[in-house]
């Protein structure tokens, strides 16, 4: 069974494939081992060929590294407010200023970074991970059970997320933590319904069939064969997932219902910032936070669309 | 066609019922009860027990579910004893606000987004597409209250232009009545959704360019443009028709970012003042009336793809 399972792409080239690629360490069988990371390979020819990823990916990881290492280099007082020093100018000790209750400014976007950048990736992963299986489990058992649990989905998809959000905002002033179920609690939907319909194609395939033919059980198919040759749709789900958490958390911090004080993200520096927008030149409240959520955003969405065309088979087999 | 109609209204009611509950159970959700959240702390626990009878919140569940679903199924949506004002009345007064500025904004959007997407297509990977393209992933990622807001810097305080605030009044004739008012939430509005609309058109198009009826069109010796406005447009613009059925949600939370940023006056802003006061009947009756369209939306989109592409069957 595994000799079918990494990939219904990789069947079609098996043969050069299983010539030239060498065996990786650590895997029981050579055939087991190769064709997935084969397949990964020419996936990753096609992504490294954008341009546009290439530079997605370093200002991905520029950030992570500005708003997690940053703060080791460039040390700031994040944790007592200094009015002395509100909206202090840019220079000196504060190289982007202060902001409104004296924070050092540079400082507050490593920090406020910390929680978009969290906010975003672990609300993307909590409903990549119960989308895809809600969406398989669907998809695979069929009949009753996915009627039962489409309606649900439709449900949840019908009513205007950001309604929901709000109203639960309100309820909860929420922390970070609460702001990632939050987010997730909505996004699962869509990647739900993706997923199904993926899983109605896959699981009339012969391999998936094949389990049932040896006595596997159904929770073995969907988890080792229905769910990894989805995983293309998947993958580019979760990474638009991460950039969309971003924005939502951006916008419920500018409405007043986003992460809570002391806490802060790029959002809700940016909201506090546009106060200042005509009481005078305060750029650096305005633009830094603005600029590095659509930065952001941006490199995701570069990311996420040349994923896209990576797990497009008909590009990799040019 | 009507079998597949009436299954799909069927689906459509048990939609409504899951939706309903849930929402009547966020209502539970306010800490210590509606009540308690509506009177506020200071109210003593016989006002609130009091007001719970009143409301009926001291019955079961199911109760209450189906005594509001009887007051929904009448038209009476409940009644806001923060702007002592029913339900309806308040979605009479704003709904239209809120259709105009959705409407204007939906149809610039459209307006710039179908050609441009076309445009792009046809001159794909030159200078000019990868120019659009990178507009449009600048309307995805930009926070929309944060490009409303620097619209205002640059428009409203800097050069003066248009006004910074989003026309007032209680009738659509007022609101319609400021024009100058109108062009930056309208502008705000369409840019959110420009991005959608061109991208969706772009990929289309490139579909439709290499499909056999181009090709037969071309061998016909039909001209390039009329391949293109009278056999390709028609064909991507079935799906614009479904993505506009679908794309409810996104409609109603651009509205309430343009609405809150330039204190419009139409459902988003009172949903959003609703939200802040604990007003949980005008909440309800807002999410409820959002949900139908939403739902009714998602039907006429497939409805509108299967009348529209023959090659749709109705299974």
């Amino acid at each position: 069974m595994t000799i079918m399972g990494p990939g219904a792409e990789s069947q079609l080239s098996q043969f050069g494939v299983l010539t030239e690629a060498p065996p990786a360490e650590g895997e029981g069988g050579v055939l087991t081992a190769t064709k997935p990371r084969s397949a990964l390979r020419r996936g990753w020819e096609v992504f490294a060929e954008n341009r546009l990823a290439l530079v997605g990916v370093g200002v991905v990881v520029f950030m992570v590294l500005f708003c997690f290492v940053g703060p080791l280099i460039y040390r700031t007082n994040q944790i007592n407010t200094n009015l002395q020093l509100a909206t202090c100018r840019p220079g000196g000790a504060h190289l982007l200023g202060c902001d409104e209750v004296g924070y050092d400014q540079l400082g507050r976007l490593m920090v406020g970074g910390q929680t978009s950048l969290e906010v975003g990736i672990a609300a993307a992963l909590v409903a990549v991970l119960f989308g895809t299986l809600y969406g398989a489990v669907s998809g695979f058992a069929g009949g009753f059970i996915d009627s039962f649990l489409m309606r649900i989905v439709d449900a949840g998809l019908s009513i205007p997320y950001i309604m929901v959000v709000i109203i639960l905002s309100v309820i909860f002033h929420p922390s970070p933590i609460i702001m990632i179920f939050l987010i997730a609690a909505f996004y699962w939907l869509g990647v739900a319904r993706l997923v199904r319909g993926e899983t109605l194609t896959l699981r009339t395939r012969e391999y998936v069939q094949a389990v049932k033919v040896i006595g596997g059980r159904d929770i073995r198919a969907v988890v080792r064969h229905v769910v990894p040759n989805a995983i293309g749709t998947i993958v580019v789900q979760a990474t638009f997932a991460v950039a969309d958490s971003i924005l939502i958390l951006a916008g419920l911090g500018f409405l007043g219902v986003g992460v809570q004080p002391p806490a802060t993200d790029w959002g809700s520096m940016l909201s506090n910032g546009l106060t200042y927008m005509q009481g005078g030149n305060y750029w650096w409240l305005i633009y830094p936070p603005g600029i590095l959520i659509i930065v952001t955003c941006i490199a995701i969405n570069f990311i996420g669309d040349a994923l896209r065309d990576a797990f497009e088979t008909r590009l990799q087999r040019r | 066609m009507i079998g597949y109609l009436i299954r799909r209204i069927l689906q459509m009611l048990i939609v409504l019922f899951f939706v309903t509950v849930f929402t009547l159970f966020l209502v539970h959700l306010f800490p210590g009860g509606p009540i308690r959240a509506l009177l506020g702390p200071r109210a003593t626990v016989e006002q609130v027990a009091y007001f719970n009878k009143l409301y009926g919140f001291d019955q079961p569940f199911y109760v209450q579910y189906g005594k509001w679903v009887w007051q929904l199924l009448h038209g009476n949506l409940g009644y806001s004893p923060k702007l002592n004002q029913t339900v309806t009345g308040l979605i009479a007064q704003d709904l239209p606000k809120t259709i105009v500025l959705v409407g204007l904004g939906t149809l610039v959007s459209l307006v710039f987004g179908i050609p441009l997407g076309m445009y792009q297509a046809v001159k794909r990977y030159t200078v000019s597409d990868y120019v659009l393209t990178g507009i449009s992933f600048l309307g995805y990622a930009t926070p929309t209250f944060f490009f409303a807001l620097l619209l205002v810097e640059w428009f409203a305080v800097d050069s003066h232009i248009f006004p910074p605030f989003a026309p007032q009044g209680s009738s659509v004739g007022q609101v319609l009545s400021q024009p100058r008012a109108l062009v930056l939430p309208v502008i705000a509005y369409a840019f959110l959704l420009y991005a959608l609309w061109s991208r969706y058109m772009r990929s289309s198009v490139m579909d439709n360019l290499v499909q056999d009826y181009v090709r037969t069109a071309r061998a016909k010796g039909a001209s390039e443009r009329r391949v293109l406005w009278g056999h390709i447009f028609r064909n991507s613009l079935t799906a614009i028709v479904t993505l506009l059925g679908l794309s409810l949600p996104t409609l109603v939370a651009g509205a309430i970012f343009i609405e809150v940023v330039f204190n419009y006056p139409g459902m988003g802003l009172a949903f959003y003042n609703a939200a802040l006061n604990v007003d949980y009947q005008t909440l309800l009756g807002f999410t409820v009336l959002a949900t139908l369209a939403t739902i009714v939306g998602n039907l006429l989109a497939d409805v509108s793809y299967a009348v529209l592409d023959p090659r749709v069957r109705y299974t």
